[in-house]
C-alpha cells in the first residue's frame, strides 16, 4: 500500500470497502509511523501494536462477512483518560501509572463495538489539567508543526497524534477546551459535544459538571462519523442525556443560506491575536459569500468565565481525586509510618505541582466560609452565562470566534505564570459552563502555526455545527495540509 | 439545682433494598470482605454511581408514614473526609436539599403520649469497615458495606429523658419494619443511632454542651448509655467544670461512655452537590402511587385491635409490635374474627412458646396462621379441650399438618357424650369411697382429684366442664 493514505477517513473506509488495502495492512501502516515518529513527538504513553493487530485482523473477518459498520476497521488512537480493559490507563499521572482498569468506558466500547481498532493511549496533561500538555508524568508533548511549541492541553497527545498522521481519529476530553485549544494549535478539527452526549462513564474525572468526551480528526465529516459512533445514552452515567440516536452526518450538505451567524464583540477584543483575527474574519466572510448572514452579537458576562471556570472545575476535581489515597490502587509511598503518612506521601510523591495546585485551590474554594463566596458564586455565573448564550440563539444559529487568543507558543513559555495559561482558555470554557457544543477547525496559519475557528450551536445542535464546519472545508484546504516534517 | 436532660437521636436505618444505593453489588449480610464489592464501591477511577430508585421510594414511605413535607427535587451531595473506609474520598449523602422534612412521630412513654418532631430524613451510603484483627499491625479493610444505602432519620432535640429516647427509638424501629424498608436487624447494624446529649437547669431555655454518642445498637444500650452520659455531665457541672463538645462510645462491658474523638479533629467537610447525580425528582404522581401501597400503621392497628377485636391495649400491642405477628394474627383470625381473643392467646402463649424454645421467627413457624385459627376453631366448638388441644399443637408443630387431620388420624376428640362420661364418674366414685366421703365431709380440694381420675380414665378426651359438672351432679346425690 502506498506511503500517503488519504486524511479523510470516510475516503480510508471506502479503501477498505473497495479491498484497495486490509485493517491489518493500515493498522501496521499507523503503527510504523508511531514507531518511527513519535520518538520526536511524544503523543502516545502506550502503544498496543499487538492487540491492535488482532482487532484490524478481527475487523477484516467482519468486512469479510458482511457485517461492517461504516468505521470498522479503522484504527485510531484513545486519549489516556478513557479506561481501557486491560491496557494501563495512567491519566498521564504517576498515581496511575501501574493501574490497569478491568472494564472499557462506554465511549471505548461503543467505539470498539463499531470495529474500530485502538492503536493506544495519547498523552495528556496530568488528570487533564493543563492547556500546554507540559504537566504529564510521562513528559511534554511536541507540536508537529514546530517542535519547539507546545501542541496544546490535555488532550494534545491526540491531536499531535492526529496532526502529525500517527493516527487517522483520536478521542479527546474537554472540560475547558481541552478538544477545542489543542485541535486549534495543531490544525485538526475536534468537537465537544453537547454536555450528556457521550457517556462519562469509564472516562477518569477531572470535572465532572464540565467535562466531555468527544472525536478528533481532520475533518468534521470524520468527526461526524466518529461521533455516530461514540455517543448515545447510557444509563451507568446519570447525567447522560436520554434522547435518541442521530445521525451527525445529516446535515453534512444543508445549505449555509440563510444560517445566521453570530459573532460575538467579547472574542474579538484586544486580546486576540491580530493574525488569528484576520483569519477568522476571512473564514467568516467566506460563508457569508455562501449565503449566510452575519450579526454582531454580545455575550455580556463573558469576562467572568474563566474566573468561574477556575473556581467550578478545581473545586470539583479536588473531591474527585480524592480517591487516590494509596489505599486501594494506584501509586502507594514506600513504607508509610502511618494513616497520615500514607496518604500525604502518596499524594505528594505521585501528583504533579498542577494537580496539586488545583485540589489546594478547590478544597479551598469548597471550605466552610469560602462555600458561598467561591463554589455558589461561581454557580450563579454559570447560569448567567448559559442565560447570555441561550438570549443569543434566539437571534443566531450558530456562534463563531477563535477558538484560542495565539497560536500555539513555546515549550516552558507559560511555565512561571500558571495564569497566562489559563487565559489561553478563555474563549473556549464558556462553553464547557452552558453544556453547549463547539467545534474548532482549521481555518488559517500565522508565523507558519495553525489557527483554530471555534463554532458554538446551541444545546444538541451538533448536526448543523458539524454541516456548517464541513460546507467551510468543503471550500477550504488548511485542514488537508499537514506539518512538513510528518508529510 | 433540678437539671433537665436534652436528647436528639440520629437513627440510621439500613435501606432493605436487594442492591446497593449506587450500584447493582448485593447487599446480602455475612459474606467473604471484599466479595460484594464491585468497581463502582470501590471507586475506581472512571466509575460513576446510578440511583437506586428503590431506596428512593422507601425514603419517601418513611416520609409520608410521619407526616412529613416530601422534597420534589432533593439533592444528593459529597460530603468530603479521608478515611480508608471511604473509597472515594466522599460519602454522597443528602445536606442542604433531604429528600424527607419536617415529620413527626407519637410515643408513649409511661401512658402517656408525646409527639417528637422529626427534623429530616436523608439518604446516603454507608461507608466500609475497618478490621483491626489478624492483619500483624496492619488493618484490612472490608468495602461490603460500603455503598448499602441508609436513610438517616434526624430528631429535633426534644426527648427529655432516657426513656423517651428508647421509647422514640422503638418506635422508629416499629414503623420501618412496618413499611418494609428495614428489616430492623440491631445485631448486625441494620438499625442503630447516634444521640445527641445535653443537660441544662431546668427553665433555662439556652442548650448545655451536648455530647454524641456513636452507634447505639440496641434500645436497653440506649438508655443505659443516656442515663451514664447525663449523670457524668451533671456531675462535671456541679463539681464547676465543663462539658466539652465530643464524640464519645458507649462501652455496655463497663457500662460507660468514653471519649471517641474531640471537637479538635472536627472535620470541615466541603459539602457541594454531587455533579454526577442530577437531582432526585418525586412527582404527585410518584407520591400518590406509594402511598396508595401503604400498608396499615403500627398505632392504627393497635387502635383496631382493641376497637373492633376487642383486645386489651396489652394483647394488642403485643400482637401488633412487630408486623410479622401482625400478619401472622391477621391470617389466622380471617375466618373466623370473631375467635380474635382466643386466637391472641395461642400466638402470644403456645406459639411464642415454641418459637422462642426452637429459636425461630413467627414467619418461619412450621404452624401456619390458618391452621392456628383452625385449631382455636376446634377448641370453640367443643371438639378438643384446652389440654387436647395442647397435644395437637404440639404435633402440628412437629409435623406441620393440619388439626383435623391430627384429630382425625389419632381419636383425639373430645368426648363429650353424657352417657359416656356417667359411666365413667360412677366408676371412679366406686373406686374412691373415701374421696367421696371427705367432700361430703366439706373437703372440696378432693373434687380436683376425682376429676382427674375421670380424665384419666377417658384418655383425657372426656370434656372437664362436663366431668366436672357429672362428679358434682353424682356426689350430690
Amino acid at each position: 500500500m502506498s506511503d500517503k493514505l488519504p486524511r479523510s477517513v470516510a475516503r480510508l473506509a471506502q479503501g477498505l470497502a473497495a479491498g484497495e488495502y486490509s485493517s491489518v495492512e493500515l493498522t501496521r501502516h499507523y503503527l510504523d509511523r508511531i514507531a518511527s515518529l513519535d520518538g520526536r513527538l511524544n503523543s502516545f504513553i502506550t502503544v498496543c501494536a499487538e492487540q491492535a493487530l488482532a482487532e484490524a485482523a478481527a475487523a477484516d473477518a467482519r468486512r469479510a462477512a458482511g457485517t461492517a459498520g461504516p468505521l470498522t476497521g479503522i484504527p485510531y488512537a484513545n486519549k489516556d483518560i478513557f479506561c481501557t480493559r486491560g491496557v494501563r490507563t495512567s491519566c498521564a499521572s504517576r498515581m496511575l501509572d501501574n493501574f490497569i482498569a478491568p472494564y472499557d468506558a462506554t465511549a471505548v466500547a461503543k467505539l470498539r463495538a463499531a470495529g474500530l481498532v485502538m492503536l493506544g493511549k495519547t498523552n495528556m496533561d496530568e488528570f487533564a489539567m493543563g492547556s500546554s500538555n507540559e504537566s504529564s508524568y510521562y513528559g511534554p508533548v511536541a507540536n508537529p508543526w514546530d517542535l519547539g511549541r507546545v501542541p496544546g492541553g490535555s488532550s494534545g497527545g491526540s491531536a499531535a497524534a492526529v496532526a502529525a498522521g500517527l493516527a487517522p481519529l483520536a478521542t479527546g476530553t474537554d472540560t475547558g477546551g481541552s478538544i477545542r485549544q489543542p485541535a486549534a494549535f495543531c490544525g485538526i478539527s475536534g468537537i465537544k459535544p453537547t454536555y450528556g452526549r457521550v457517556s462519562r462513564y469509564g472516562m477518569i474525572a477531572f470535572a465532572s459538571s464540565l467535562d466531555q468526551g468527544g472525536p478528533m480528526g481532520h475533518s468534521a465529516e470524520d468527526l461526524a462519523l466518529m461521533l455516530n459512533a461514540m455517543a448515545g445514552f447510557d444509563r451507568r452515567d446519570s447525567t447522560s442525556v436520554e434522547r435518541a440516536d442521530e445521525d451527525f452526518t445529516r446535515l453534512l450538505d444543508a445549505p449555509v443560506a440563510g444560517l445566521r451567524i453570530g459573532l460575538p464583540r467579547e472574542y474579538f477584543d484586544d486580546q486576540l491575536d491580530a493574525g488569528i483575527r484576520a483569519c477568522v474574519e476571512t473564514a467568516v466572510k467566506a460563508l457569508e459569500a455562501r449565503g449566510a448572514t452575519l450579526h454582531e452579537i454580545s455575550l455580556p458576562h463573558m469576562s467572568l468565565a474563566i474566573p468561574a471556570y477556575y473556581v467550578i472545575a478545581p473545586a470539583e476535581c479536588s473531591s474527585n481525586l480524592s480517591r487516590y489515597d494509596g489505599a486501594r490502587f494506584g501509586y502507594r509511598c514506600a513504607d508509610p509510618k502511618d494513616l497520615t503518612d500514607l496518604y500525604c506521601r502518596s499524594r505528594g510523591e505521585a501528583f504533579g505541582a498542577e494537580v496539586k495546585r488545583r485540589i489546594l485551590v478547590g478544597t479551598y474554594a469548597l471550605s466552610s466560609g469560602y462555600y458561598d463566596a467561591y463554589y455558589r458564586k461561581a454557580q450563579q455565573v454559570r447560569r448567567l452565562l448559559r442565560d447570555d448564550f441561550l438570549d443569543a440563539f434566539n437571534t443566531v444559529d450558530v456562534i463563531i470566534g477563535p477558538t484560542t487568543p495565539t497560536v500555539a507558543y513555546a515549550a516552558g513559555a507559560h511555565s512561571k505564570d500558571p495564569v497566562t495559561m489559563y487565559l489561553g482558555d478563555i474563549y473556549t470554557t464558556a462553553a464547557n459552563l452552558a453544556g453547549l457544543p463547539s467545534l474548532s477547525i482549521p481555518a488559517g496559519f500565522v508565523d507558519g502555526m495553525p489557527v483554530g475557528m471555534q463554532m458554538t450551536a446551541t444545546h444538541f445542535d451538533e448536526a448543523r455545527l458539524l454541516g456548517l464546519a464541513h460546507q467551510y472545508q468543503r471550500d477550504s484546504d488548511w485542514h488537508l495540509r499537514a506539518p512538513a516534517a510528518f508529510t | 439545682m433540678q437539671w433537665e436532660t436534652v436528647i436528639g437521636l440520629e437513627i440510621h436505618a439500613q435501606l432493605a433494598t436487594r442492591s446497593k444505593i449506587f450500584s447493582g453489588a448485593s447487599t446480602a449480610y455475612g459474606a467473604e470482605p471484599n466479595t460484594q464489592a464491585c468497581a463502582i464501591d470501590l471507586g475506581l477511577p472512571g466509575v460513576l454511581p446510578v440511583i437506586n430508585e428503590q431506596a428512593i421510594a422507601m425514603a419517601v414511605r418513611f416520609g409520608l408514614a410521619i407526616d412529613a413535607h416530601i422534597t420534589p427535587r432533593s439533592v444528593f451531595a459529597r460530603k468530603n473526609y479521608f478515611y480508608p473506609d471511604l473509597p472515594k474520598g466522599y460519602q454522597i449523602s443528602q445536606y442542604e436539599a433531604p429528600i424527607v422534612a419536617q415529620g413527626r412521630i407519637t410515643i408513649d412513654v409511661d401512658g402517656q403520649s408525646k409527639t417528637i418532631n422529626i427534623t429530616r430524613a436523608h439518604l446516603e451510603e454507608d461507608a466500609g469497615k475497618s478490621l483491626h484483627e489478624d492483619f500483624h499491625g496492619a488493618s484490612g479493610i472490608d468495602l461490603n458495606r460500603a455503598g448499602t444505602p441508609l436513610l438517616e432519620i434526624v430528631s429535633e432535640p426534644e426527648m427529655r429523658s432516657a426513656a423517651e429516647a428508647a421509647a422514640y427509638m422503638r418506635e422508629i424501629h416499629r414503623l420501618v419494619r412496618y413499611l418494609g424498608i428495614c428489616d430492623g436487624n440491631m445485631q448486625e447494624g441494620s438499625f442503630r443511632c447516634d444521640a445527641n446529649v445535653s443537660v441544662r437547669p431546668k427553665g433555662q431555655e439556652a442548650f448545655g454542651t451536648r455530647a454524641e454518642i456513636k452507634n447505639l445498637n440496641s434500645f436497653r444500650f440506649i438508655e443505659r448509655a443516656i442515663e451514664f452520659e447525663v449523670e457524668r455531665q451533671v456531675e462535671i457541672i456541679e463539681n464547676g467544670g465543663k462539658v466539652v463538645q465530643e464524640t464519645r462510645l458507649y462501652d455496655p462491658d463497663k457500662d460507660e461512655t468514653r471519649p471517641l474523638r474531640s471537637k479538635e479533629d472536627a472535620h470541615d467537610y466541603r459539602y457541594f452537590p454531587d455533579p454526577d447525580l442530577l437531582p432526585v425528582t418525586v412527582s404527585a404522581e410518584d407520591i400518590a402511587a406509594i402511598r396508595a401501597s401503604m400498608p396499615e400503621l403500627p398505632r392504627a392497628k393497635l387502635a383496631r385491635f382493641v376497637e373492633t377485636l376487642g383486645l386489651s391495649p396489652e394483647e394488642a400491642s403485643t400482637l401488633a409490635n412487630d408486623p410479622d405477628t401482625a400478619n401472622y394474627f391477621e391470617l389466622a383470625i380471617a375466618a373466623q374474627p370473631a375467635q380474635a381473643r382466643q386466637v391472641a392467646n395461642w400466638v402470644s402463649g403456645e406459639l411464642f412458646g415454641a418459637l422462642n424454645r426452637d429459636n425461630l421467627g413467627i414467619a418461619a413457624s412450621p404452624i401456619k396462621p390458618a391452621q392456628l385459627g383452625q385449631l382455636v376453631e376446634r377448641i370453640v366448638d367443643g371438639t378438643l379441650s384446652g389440654k387436647l388441644a395442647k397435644q395437637v399443637f404440639a404435633t402440628m408443630w412437629a409435623s406441620g399438618r393440619d388439626a383435623d387431620d391430627i384429630i382425625a388420624a389419632e381419636g383425639l376428640r373430645q368426648v363429650s357424650d353424657t352417657h359416656l362420661i356417667e359411666v365413667a364418674v360412677r366408676d371412679i366414685l366406686e373406686q374412691n369411697p373415701d374421696q367421696v366421703e371427705q367432700f361430703r365431709a366439706g373437703k372440696e380440694k378432693v373434687l380436683g382429684f376425682l376429676v382427674g381420675q375421670v380424665m384419666k380414665k377417658t384418655g383425657g378426651k372426656a370434656n372437664p366442664a362436663l366431668v366436672n359438672q357429672l362428679i358434682k351432679a353424682a356426689l350430690a346425690n
